[in-house]
């Protein structure tokens, strides 16, 4: 029977499966962050029960870390919140990349980097965009912290079958339009919620044509479509990434990877429940113009009229009127980062904007690398001193702003052109109001004060 | 977990699509190491700017939350479920949810119920008509009950089952340590481990 790519990486991993139940599927990495684990480990312990797996299991610290300042800077709830994960792991022999090390950085961000993330693998975290590292051809997703602590414990999860869906990519990309069009394109076709209860496998000529960071970004945002998980077959792209990386196979071990990695692909005649067929090749520069991110137009275009109560609501609180241009909305403030869009592919692509070009007076801008390990690459090659001289800020690793969990938030009214993910209601400080958009767009909003077609400035 | 069964009690309306779980519970909440005492926050932002239909006294006290498709979409915080439990909320009712929304409301045994739009129209007309009126959701029947209806409610069996047992989840899985164990000799040796 032929079978989709997202059936054979979920195949691999059951470990028991009966009718009328779950499967049980076993977890070859879990991702651990400050905020969603405290009460896991806590029910572990009222519990009597110890970690199973700690070398499967490594913890990160970056939903709350300040950008700059240290952990000094960090208020008195968050600081507890990193020394109780400090705690948790120290007790039981979990790795921990705290605040200062230096591989912490993003926990989706860090995964890749260092070679945890592989084709094959089954990858949970405590955190809705753990589908970023299906873009290796692994089954990865978010979970809520009591399944955090289902998996701490037996390093497994009951996990209902899902079905499939396909996304076909062809036509190329024009210059000045990223992967984050196309997933940002997708999704104000789909609205928020049909991938609701799918795997879905992004494939075609376009994906196949992407780096793994533009195949992240878009695997990333799979859940801002409702998706339980996003992923891309691995290829030739996939392994060149891998290869190398400190926990990466080597030598003999990385043949025989590489053989079963070259069977992560979907059978040619495998069914899919649905498929979604998209063009890059006319997709433009794609702007958020509302509070979720199906509420979403071309650069080109103007602020829709409301359809729904729902859009009503989203004018309101974004303060904009329909027939606007897009082009036409002035911005305070830009975040170029997160786990969508903070790895060194997207720093370069907002620096190569910039050319001598400075950041407008009236924005206050900042670039926040995804990791530790992005800044300082991103450092060696000089990013930092281009993105300086323009009048950005350049700060440490962490989720930063495109969650403010931490000192980085717009105050209320403040608009944002912002590389991350979400632009929900106060999702980046109370009374803020977010544009989704692509690093080079972020970057020529912030040189222009507001949102604007990069492809004039390029 | 706690079983669950029947929860009857008044409702509110909560009449949007698309709430994300950082309008259920912002951000700055998501501090505490707790599983408790996330009521007051819930849903802060929205009864912070005033007339918030959760805080009108006639839904006071109600036990019922009926709202728009694709509730708790976003984040995976389960935080949000803990808030709607720690405000006094046993069940909501929803054209769709989110699925790890879902998920994390199963294993705090706080009632996901999906029905379809003009049965949740009707639910949230006659709570905005009658705020005094009462409902049964009846998890043993799926059914949600009220004067003069009865709608029958789909849901997974086995989730059905862990709600009515009030089972452990971790107890369960450890049943199968035999299959674990084997599973775990089996792995190929590249994959990466951080011992």
């Amino acid at each position: 029977m032929p079978k989709t790519l997202a059936q054979k990486l979920w195949d691999a991993h059951v470990v028991h499966s009966v009718e009328g139940e779950p499967d049980l599927l076993f977890v070859d990495l879990h991702l651990v962050h400050e905020v969603t684990s405290p009460q896991a480990f806590e029910g572990l312990r009222l519990a009597g029960r110890r970690v199973r797996r700690p070398d499967l299991t490594v913890a990160t610290m970056d939903h709350n870390v300040p950008t700059r300042g240290g952990v000094r800077a960090a208020d008195d709830l968050s600081r507890k919140q990193m020394e109780v994960l400090a705690e948790n792991c120290r007790r039981e022999g979990i790795p921990l990349h705290q605040i200062g090390s230096r591989r912490q950085g993003i926990v989706h961000v860090i995964g890749p980097e260092l070679g945890l993330t592989q084709p094959g693998m089954l990858i949970v975290c405590g955190d809705s965009h753990t589908s970023t590292h299906g873009a290796f051809g692994a089954l990865a997703f978010g979970i809520g912290t009591s399944e955090v602590e289902v998996v701490l414990a037996t390093q497994c999860l009951p996990q209902k079958r899902q079905g499939d869906l396909a996304v076909n990519v062809v036509g190329e990309l024009s210059l000045g339009v990223t992967a984050k069009d196309i997933v940002l394109g997708l999704i104000g076709r789909t609205g928020t919620s049909a991938g609701q209860g799918h795997l879905v496998e992004y494939r075609g000529p376009t994906i196949r044509g992407l780096s793994m960071e533009g195949r992240m970004t878009v695997c990333n945002m799979s859940i801002e479509w409702g998706a339980k998980a996003g992923m891309v077959a691995p290829d030739d792209t996939t392994y060149a990434y891998v290869e190398g990386k400190p926990r990466a196979p080597r030598g003999a071990a990385w043949e025989k990877a590489l053989d079963h990695w070259r069977s992560l692909a979907s059978d040619e005649d495998a069914a899919f429940d649905g498929v979604i067929e998209l063009d890059a090749a006319r997709l433009k520069p794609h702007v958020t113009w509302g509070t979720t991110p199906a509420q979403v137009v071309p650069v080109t275009g103007r602020v829709p009229n409301a359809r729904s109560e729902t859009d009503e609501r989203a004018l309101r609180y974004m303060d904009l009127v329909p027939g606007t241009a897009l082009a036409d909305i002035a911005i305070d403030r830009v975040f170029i980062g997160s786990c969508t869009n903070a790895r060194l592919e997207d720093l370069r692509a907002a620096a190569g904007v910039i050319q001598g070009r400075r950041v407008h007076p009236k924005v206050r801008a900042m670039v926040v690398p995804g990791s530790t390990m992005v800044k300082r690459a991103a450092e060696d090659e000089g990013l930092d001193l281009l993105f300086k001289a323009a009048g950005f800020e350049w700060r440490n690793a962490g989720c930063s702003m495109c969650l403010g969990m931490n000192p980085d938030i717009l105050a209320p009214g403040e608009r944002c052109a912002s590389t991350s993910n979400r632009n929900f209601e106060g999702r980046q400080g109370s009374g803020g109001r977010t544009h989704l958009m692509s690093p080079p767009m972020a970057a020529a909003a912030a040189i222009t004060g507001h949102v604007v077609d990069v492809r004039e400035l390029l | 977990m706690q079983s669950v069964n029947r929860v009857q009690g008044r409702m509110a309306p909560l009449d949007l699509a698309d709430v994300d779980t950082d309008q259920i519970i912002p951000k700055q909440f998501l501090k505490r190491i707790e599983r408790t005492g996330y009521g007051p926050y819930l849903f802060y932002d929205w009864r912070a700017r005033g007339n918030f239909v959760l805080d009108r006294p006639e839904y006071a006290g109600a036990s019922v939350l009926v709202t728009g498709a694709n509730f708790g979409c976003g984040s995976s915080r389960e935080h949000a479920v803990w808030a709607l439990r720690d405000f006094g909320f046993k069940a909501t009712i929803a054209p769709s949810f989110a699925d790890i929304f879902r998920a994390n409301s199963y294993k705090t045994g706080l009632l996901a119920v999906t029905l379809p739009d003009s049965q949740v129209r009707h639910l949230i007309d006659l709570v905005s008509e009658d705020p005094a009126v009462e409902v049964v959701v009846d998890l043993e029947a799926q059914a949600v009950r009220g004067d003069g209806f009865s709608y029958r409610f789909e849901i997974d069996p086995f989730a059905r089952e862990c709600l009515l047992g009030g089972l452990d989840e971790i107890a369960l899985v450890e049943r199968h340590e035999p299959d674990i164990a084997a599973y775990e000799n089996n792995r190929a040796a590249w994959l990466p481990s951080v011992s």
